[in-house]
């Protein structure tokens, strides 16, 4: 790269004037105007915009949120309160926040389920994927610790429940539990470093989103097929066709997205959350939100303190090395006949350990989730590493742009077509 | 994200109707939900319900002054003396840099009721206390800046442009003010 | 596409379908009863919630507080401001501290929050045998089943069933979890006179009083549900424009 202006291509003269200083412009034009996109996605792939809207959205309210509120034990409940009552327009986002963080987790999982099945985290995507479980745990941190804010009683407990959790390592457990909360018990220094960390992680996560589809720049998105263009026949610019096809799937999310917010704001959320914290009295029957639900589930379902603890993180660390537990080198489920069956049963087990996580610990409901927690890892440690031996995937098609035009021999005039207005 | 009116620039053909009513719905769309977030700026209803605070007369003696809270902000009550009402009536309006009445700014003319902020920046002046500082004029003089007020709290002499502000108040009995 | 579409959306509803799962709790099937507010297009009946502001005044005030709902706010169930100031004044708020110091009683204005009944937390537990009766600012969304338990909680007494063991001090209710509560039957027949001529029965309050808790713990509601099918209709329309924008872009590709 030589130095000195940068070579721009931009007529309008104070776009231009910027772009050869500072090439935002022309980035911008290769990121996401002309840069070549499989032309075969799905809705599916609607899921990453959503995301990223959803993260702005967060942050937006958050901000908004936070000149309102009181980050103090004895005001945090009545200011939130506040901001519903008195604020203008407060609840419209506060609701939008509080649902936000469930619109989120779904968008995600939906995420993470279509990079699954579509065999996205595998080579030469692996970082790129990694990445994404790192976004992923951070956004399960920024959660948890934004659900403490409130100062409800589930946010109380809740807050003293997962900290707990630390305390299952030997010797040094009740230490960082300590650390956790700068005190005794979850009080006034642990609602206020939550407050502080719930308002830096969403900027720590946008960083990693920034990683995250940098490194999606440099290896391209897989797509349904799971095989790499081979051509500009096989691709498509981003704009027109993906802006639009991912405005059309943000509209109908902002739908889904309105009537939450509008018509059921607390569905997700649990009553006891509006009874002021009470450090005496714990509800009768305390879960989490529902978005940690499968993880409860996992923790709750085995015998042992410690056991519990290690199997609930080691149920979201396991993703970061699935490219190496599915050494399969095809990507895409449609041409994987048995690993489908078996990753829509871990789809399936995933939910039920959702389902089972709101149950009370006992009963059928145990044995349920012991069932779904071994598969969840069986699918991991076993069922993948075999099926990449075992499994004798379909033939895979030539390319993107033959099955897309129905088999036949490829007209390539048809195929260069919309190139031309790249 | 993506934003459909800058297809309509991507050819001409696509400039089309489609494009410019669906551009259109967006920045509707973009501009409304911008509207709740700077409401939410705005007073809230508690703040603007905090509107009125009452002080009892009866304890002020002549010559004290009393400050008192009224939204956040210094109100200054002061029985003026004769002299200082005397002093206040005798100067020509039309002197005055903002010219008012001494009558237009009492309700009865023992008992001056301002807002105690400077016009200047918003500094409070002194003057309250028998040892305060009074200014050239024998009411309030504002350290900042170096603002004279007069036993009418009006400007006479420094860089505010107007005279102390009077707050809205009625008498609700002879002794007893209510402000807001 | 749409068959993936459609799976999407299948898993976002399996995930909604299961979520509410944690709310049934208690166990004690609570009946629906018809309020004013139920529905998308449901509000709040004034008459009622006025109503029931009286019932809380003078039945439930003498022991739970709300803390959070001030006298200006009355004003929105069709209170002139005259009327507010009035019922404002009717209570001794304390304020201060004055210029000596002291912390003095004097009427309530609009803009104070409801007085309430003990000055703290202790003194209410002290004064109920040991368990301070809860706030109801937000009682309605406190509580699974909001105002359809309130109203079954407070006409759900009666006497326990044959072999029901009932602590000293705590009376059965059909709907409380657990059936054992400290808290007496609060309302009794013509307990209070109604200014419209409503006859008070214990029914007829339970509702009023219901659906004064709803509004005090979602004030919004309304004007949420106003805005939200504005908006929702706003939505619908730009998703076929965003559509149809799609379909043109994408009616040079062939797949």
């Amino acid at each position: 790269m030589s130095i000195g202006l940068h070579n721009s291509e931009f007529k309008n003269p104070v776009v231009r004037w910027v772009d050869q200083r500072l090439p935002v412009f022309t980035m911008m034009q290769k990121e996401y105007g002309t840069f070549p996109t499989p032309r075969n996605f799905n809705y599916f792939w609607n899921f990453g915009a959503l995301a990223m809207v959803t993260l702005m959205i967060m942050i937006a309210t958050g901000i908004f949120l936070s000149m309102h509120y009181a980050a103090h034990t004895g005001l945090a409940f009545d200011s939130v309160e506040r901001i519903m009552r008195d604020v203008n327009f407060g609840w419209l986002i506060r609701y939008i926040h509080m649902n936000g963080a469930s619109m989120f987790f779904i968008v995600v999982y939906i995420h993470i389920f279509r990079g699954m099945y579509y065999g996205s985290y595998k080579a030469p995507r692996e970082l790129l994927w990694m990445l994404g479980v790192v976004i992923f745990l951070l956004m399960m941190a920024t959660a948890f610790m934004g659900y403490v804010l409130p100062w409800g009683q589930m946010s109380f407990w809740g807050a003293t429940v997962i900290t707990n959790l630390f305390s299952a390592f030997p010797v040094v457990g009740s230490h960082i539990v300590e650390l956790l909360w700068g005190g005794m018990s979850v009080d006034n220094p642990t609602l206020n470093r939550f407050f502080s960390l719930h308002y830096l992680l969403p900027f720590v996560i946008f960083g990693v989103v920034f990683l995250h589809v940098a490194a999606l720049h440099i290896t391209g998105s897989n797509n349904p097929l799971g095989i790499e263009p081979k051509g500009p026949q096989d691709t498509l610019p981003f704009h027109p066709y993906y802006t639009a096809k991912d405005s059309v799937g943000l509209v109908v999310y902002f739908i889904v997205f309105a009537v939450l917010v509008f018509f059921a704001p607390n569905y997700l959320g649990h009553p006891d959350n509006y009874i002021p914290a009470n450090p005496l009295v714990t509800p009768p029957h305390i879960v989490p939100e529902w978005y940690f639900l499968p993880y409860y589930a996992i923790l709750r379902a085995v015998p042992d303190k410690l056991g519990g603890v290690l199997l609930m993180f080691g149920s979201i660390l396991i993703w970061f090395v699935l490219p190496w537990l599915d050494r399969s080198p095809v990507r895409s489920m449609r041409f994987r006949p048995l690993a489908r069956v078996f990753f829509l049963l871990w789809t399936a087990c995933f939910l039920v350990l959702l389902w089972v996580g709101a149950k009370p610990a006992e009963g059928t409901y145990v044995l349920i989730a012991r069932i779904a927690t071994a598969y969840y890892f069986a699918y991991f440690l076993v069922v993948l590493p075999l099926l990449a031996r075992l499994e004798r995937p379909l033939p895979l098609p030539e390319s993107i742009s033959r099955p897309v035009l129905g088999g036949g021999p490829l007209p390539m005039g048809a195929a260069a077509k919309p190139m031309e207005k790249a | 994200m993506a934003d459909n009116g800058h297809a309509a620039t991507d050819g001409a053909p696509r400039r089309d109707f489609l494009m410019l009513v669906t551009g259109a719905f967006t920045a509707v769309g973009v501009g409304a939900i911008a509207w709740p977030f700077i409401a939410s700026l705005q007073p809230a209803k508690d703040t603007l319900a905090l509107a009125s605070t009452d002080v009892d007369l009866a304890p002020i003696t002549e010559g004290q002054a009393v400050t008192v809270m009224w939204r956040g902000r210094p109100v200054f009550v002061r029985n003026r003396t004769a002299k200082e009402i005397e002093e206040a009536r005798a100067v020509p309006t039309n002197s005055l840099p903002d010219p008012a009445t001494d009558q237009s700014r009492v309700q009865k003319d023992q008992w001056l009721v301002l807002v105690g902020i400077c016009t200047h920046l918003g500094c409070v002046p002194t003057g309250q206390r028998a040892t305060d500082a009074r200014g050239e004029y024998g009411g309030w003089f504002c350290p900042c800046h170096g603002s004279h007020y007069d036993t009418s709290g009006r400007i006479r002499k420094g860089p505010a442009p107007r005279n102390l502000d009077v707050p809205e108040y009625a008498f609700t009995s002879d002794t007893k003010i209510r402000i807001g | 596409m749409l068959r993936h579409s459609i799976k999407a959306l299948a898993l976002a509803l399996g995930l909604f379908a299961a979520a509410p799962a944690h709310a049934a709790g208690g166990e004690i099937a609570i009946p629906d009863r018809k309020f004013s507010f139920d529905g998308i297009f449901g509000t709040y009946d004034r008459a009622s919630a006025q109503r029931g502001f009286q019932v809380y005044k003078e039945v439930c005030a003498a022991c739970h507080g709300m803390r959070l709902v001030a006298y200006r706010n009355l004003s929105e169930l069709g209170l002139t401001q005259a009327q507010v100031e009035a019922i404002a004044a009717q209570f001794q708020i304390t304020d201060g501290p004055n210029d000596e110091g002291q912390m003095f009683e004097r009427p309530g204005r609009p803009s104070d929050r409801f007085r309430r009944p003990f000055p703290n937390e202790a003194a209410a537990a002290a004064a109920n045998n040991g368990k301070a009766p809860p706030d109801l600012s937000v009682i309605a969304k406190a509580r699974a089943g909001g105002a359809d338990y309130l109203f079954a909680l407070l006409t759900g007494y009666e006497d326990p069933p044959p072999g029901f063991v009932l602590a000293d001090g705590a009376h059965y209710n059909r709907f409380y979890p657990g059936h054992a509560i400290a808290m007496g039957a609060p309302l009794n027949p013509d307990q209070v006179e109604f200014a419209d001529g409503t006859s008070a029965t214990v029914e007829q309050m339970a509702h009023d009083v219901s659906t004064f808790m709803q509004w005090a713990a979602e004030p919004e509601l309304e004007q949420r549900r106003a805005l939200g099918v504005k908006i929702i209709i706003f939505l619908t329309i730009l998703a076929g424009l965003t559509y149809a924008v799609k379909r043109k872009v994408w009616a040079d590709v062939k797949h």
